[in-house]
């Protein structure tokens, strides 16, 4: 089986690609890159794809999904969260490991893994837990879930609040080369905080999150890496004091990288002024100062990649009042159009969003993707910047219609997700 | 002018103008409270549910009466005695009084924009009765018509709310209250229980009582929940109440015609003293009419108003 993707705007950040031309895909590689498509087109066993007026990149890696599966299977399932996934543009995702049960052994991370094959049209790649069951307290058998397939370990969604814990976490898997995600949270601090600390939430009679939970976890982390010379990457960076914290660390040396979601870099909580659950998230939306600081943090490089924290939930588990609506937002199917605001914005190049998007992921989670040099697997991308679209989560392919862009009118619109030279995705 | 709203969420977003009509009609309203026949057929027909997630029997008996005297036909409901204790959603639970015919919702949750969920999800009219540590539209309506029944105008008054202002809802509806109506506003309290930026809503914070209670025309004194205790934002009620309780001798630093005002029931020798506790409890007796009067305003103006009539 072979695709021909011809005169489509080929940006690949990782090969500093950024021109129009042709790509010949075959077994499932990127085969080459032919200047004369007309003899091939004639083959009899080739699909033409016309690419003219799209881009062309890398097929999106999201290093942050939550897939729900196994547990959860009414918010969403791998199958569901695959297909999300790829109507979105992502030809890869890293799932977190907050299910029920905790993906924190190599059983669990296994039954993800032949779910995903036997299911799931994208990669999957597993993230393991830090401790056992979350709970913070005794490292998990990291090492057996790095053999059966995860790419790194985060307590996501339950921070490590034991400072001892995270430092021999950071030592330890440095066995494995791979990166501790951290969702840097001082629960204390948060305390039973639903929203950003600030002016709305007096106003709305909410409890707060106040930055300083996000910061304070930001500064340990950065110090226990200094002290552990692992790697450490930053989950949704929401405050502006925690793109300084990271933009420090780098400039002197330090092995940490972050991300950035697009509601973070979207919206200010002033989206909460109706009591809207659907803008309900963790670390909750802040303030334009935050906004800015990232925006400003995506474009110095402080924040290397784009992660979409995809939190599908039911719709009746957000229909409730707003202290007892759980946090998320589902983001797989919106990523890409608000990604390009920042591109329109002249916050960044078209190129160094893609890159935040494909090569900066797979190399924090070193995974073989994101680029389309010649013999790479065919995960490719084909998308249209400028067609507007009006979201509409009743379209959604996630069973999480859980967002607060709903009826927003945008740009971007996927044309084919490609994934190992097979088309799983078109429009 | 026509009152066009539909619900009565809050304060927040009522305007001087609606507010000042929702006053103006209590004063009509006040009148057939002191008739012989304290009734109107203003609501017959009309069926009103008090859906009370949180004991108040003050605020729920003062909108009962209101509602019996507007002839509406009134269905009291607490999750106590319904399917609430069985895990049914509230959404759940205001979708089956509605299928009874109710058209008028007044609901008092312990959880801030509870109300909102309901008016937008529903077709009933919804009256806030009290969300969590947002809004208690009925109490700063009162306490806007006693103090505008006494002082004649709110304008230029110097207002100042004592306490826990973090968690209190009477004090947020209070505030865009009078603010709205022209009146200066100051808060005071420790630092542990301003909200981050609520100098934002125009009003000047203090830490230091006396200071604050120099020249007021109006004060108005939180009750400090019991179960704050115990919470980090202050060490002990006994240092609360030295710092920021109630004296005759402090209450001597306002002006001379001050109205002291208690959304009650008074912690005694907490943040009132017990002679100031004695002072303010013909007050609150007023305002028991009062309450009254302005409540059948709320209901009659919603539901005779805003897409109801
Ligand atoms: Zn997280």
């Amino acid at each position: 089986m072979k695709i021909l993707i011809k005169e489509g705007h080929i940006i690949d950040p990782s090969e500093k690609l950024n021109k129009v031309g042709n790509i010949l895909i075959e077994d499932g590689k990127v085969k080459s890159y032919p200047s004369d498509t007309k003899k091939l087109e004639k083959g009899p066993t080739i699909e033409v794809i016309d690419a003219q007026g799209m881009v062309v990149a890398p097929g999106f890696i999201d290093m942050h999904v939550h897939l729900r599966e196994p547990g959860f299977e009414h918010k969403e399932t791998i199958r569901t969260g695959c297909e999300a996934a790829a109507a979105g543009g992502f030809t890869s995702v890293v799932c977190m490991p907050n299910t029920n049960p905790v993906n924190d052994n190599a059983s669990v991370t296994e039954y993800i893994l032949l779910k995903a094959r036997t299911e799931g049209i994208v990669n999957v790649f597993p993230i393991g837990a830090i401790t056992k069951g979350e709970k913070g307290e005794i490292l998990a058998e990291i090492g057996e879930m790095w053999e059966a397939g995860c790419v790194g370990i985060s307590d996501d969604g339950c921070p490590v609040m034991n400072s001892r814990v995270m430092r021999h976490a950071m030592e330890y898997v440095k066995a494995f080369g791979i990166p501790v995600i951290s969702h840097a949270e001082d629960i204390d601090l948060s305390g039973h905080g639903v929203m950003n600390e600030g002016f709305t939430s007096t106003v709305l009679g909410l409890r707060g999150i106040p930055n300083a939970s996000e910061e304070v976890m930001v500064a340990r982390d950065i110090t226990l890496v200094e002290l552990t010379a692992a790697h450490l990457h930053i989950a949704h960076v929401s405050t502006a004091g925690a793109v300084r914290l990271i933009r420090d660390a780098k400039k002197r040396g330090v092995r940490v990288t972050g991300e950035a979601t697009p509601h973070h870099f979207t919206l200010t909580d002033r989206a909460i002024l109706n009591y809207d659950t659907n803008a309900k998230v963790n670390p909750p939306i802040r303030s334009q100062k935050d906004v800015d600081a990232i925006r400003e943090g995506l474009k110095d490089g402080t924040i290397d990649v784009i992660a979409t924290d995809h939190a599908p939930h039911s719709e009746d588990e957000k229909k409730v009042e707003f202290d007892l609506a759980p946090f998320g937002i589902s983001g797989l199917e919106t990523a890409l159009p608000l990604s390009l605001n920042l591109v329109k914005e002249g916050i960044l190049t078209l190129p160094e969003l893609i890159r935040k998007l494909t090569f900066n992921p797979a190399q924090i989670v070193r995974i073989n993707r994101g680029t389309l040099r010649v013999g790479a697997t065919a995960d490719v991308v084909i998308f249209n910047p400028d067609k507007s679209i009006t979201v509409d989560r009743n379209k959604f392919r996630s069973k999480g219609k859980n967002t607060p862009f709903h009826g927003w009118q945008l740009s971007g619109c996927v044309r084919y997700t490609i994934v190992g030279g097979k088309v799983v995705f078109s429009s | 002018m026509v009152f066009q709203r539909k619900h009565i969420l809050g304060l927040e977003d009522l305007t001087a103008e609606e507010i000042s009509l929702i006053l103006d009609t209590a004063e009509s309203m006040k009148e057939v409270s002191l008739r012989d026949v304290k009734k109107v057929p203003a609501l017959k027909g009309v069926t009103v549910v008090n859906l009370f997630f949180e004991p108040s029997t003050r605020t729920r008996s003062s909108f009962e009466i209101a509602e019996k005297r507007l002839s509406a036909d009134v269905l009291n409901f607490t999750p106590t005695q319904s399917s609430v204790v069985k895990g049914e959603t509230l959404l759940d639970t205001a979708r089956n009084l509605e299928a009874m015919g109710a058209t008028v919702i007044v609901i008092r949750h312990s959880m801030s924009g509870a109300p909102w969920l309901l008016a937008r999800e529903l077709d009933s009219s919804i009256i806030n009765a009290g969300d969590g540590s947002h809004e208690h539209p009925s109490q700063a309506l009162l306490d806007l018509f006693t103090v505008r029944e006494v002082k004649r105008e709110i304008q230029g008054l110097k207002v100042v709310i004592v306490g826990d202002i973090l968690h209190s809802r009477v004090a947020r509806s209070n505030i865009w209250g009078f603010i709205k109506l022209g009146a200066e506003v100051r808060l005071v309290g420790p630092p542990t229980m301003m909200p981050q930026d609520v100098e934002k809503m125009d009003v000047k914070v203090y830490y230091n009582l006396e200071e604050t209670l120099k020249g007021a025309d109006v004060v108005i004194m939180l009750r400090i929940q019991m179960e704050r205790q115990g919470s980090g934002l202050f060490p002990s009620l006994r240092e609360y109440s030295r710092f920021y309780g109630l004296t005759r001798e402090r209450l001597k630093l306002a002006k001379e015609d001050v109205m002291l005002m208690h959304p009650g029931p008074i912690n005694r020798g907490v943040e009132l003293s017990s002679e100031v506790a004695d002072d303010v409890h013909s007050v609150i007796l007023d305002q028991v009419s009062n309450g009254i009067s302005v409540r059948m305003a709320m209901l009659y103006l919603v539901a005779s108003g805003g897409g109801n009539a």
